[in-house]
């Protein structure tokens, strides 16, 4: 009779086992990938469609990729820009991105990449506590 | 896109990545998701209103 709860035991044990960050990692690297990781593939399918939405709109719109940081407003840009992960890297590579806004929309392209790259940092982290039971 | 088109859809980004990150279960995250996605477009069509009746 005890053998269930053992197995389930074992179960929850084995799938503790290793790099404890690496949901944190692979979900700042790829948006949702922390999740699938973990199993959960509703809510990292729907993390990812939402975070990718919101940066490719942000490119569409002619929202600025940040390359450097002259003041504590680029830095700050520049930091939520980061949060991204390989989107960034990759647009960078690619050269998507306006230098600098030109337009009215640019403007809120711009925020809707940086705000993307900090929503993809709170789900990396979400990921991170489902792995470590912080969070059921 | 207009200025509401860009609103709705940054609110409902945003509300899908609350509503899942900040709650445990499903039924709690979608109640929150719709909370926020209300409160996002709510609070931006009423400070509009506001700065309507401030310009005039």
């Amino acid at each position: 009779m005890a053998t269930a709860p053992n197995t389930t035991a074992a179960a929850k044990q084995e799938s503790q086992q290793g790099f404890v960050y690496l949901p944190l990692i692979a979900g700042w690297l790829v948006p949702g990938a922390g999740h699938f990781l973990l199993g959960k593939w509703g809510r990292g399918a729907l993390l990812a469609a939402a975070i990718l939405g919101m940066f490719a709109m942000g490119l569409a719109m002619h929202g600025k990729l940040y390359a450097s940081a002259q003041d504590i407003l680029d830095m700050l840009g520049l930091a939520g820009d980061l949060g991204n992960g390989l989107l960034y890297l990759v647009s960078r590579v690619l050269g998507l991105g306006a230098d600098q806004v030109q337009i009215t929309t640019g403007d809120y392209g711009t925020r809707f990449i940086v705000v993307a790259g900090l929503l993809n940092v709170i789900a990396a982290v979400d990921a991170h506590n489902l792995r470590t039971g912080r969070k059921a | 896109m207009t200025h509401f088109a860009a609103v709705v859809l940054f609110a409902l980004f945003a509300s899908v990545v609350f509503g899942i990150t900040q709650r445990e279960t499903p039924r709690k995250m979608i109640r929150y998701g719709i909370y926020c996605f209300v409160l996002f477009t709510g609070s931006a069509v009423a400070l509009s209103w506001v700065m309507f009746f401030i310009a005039r």
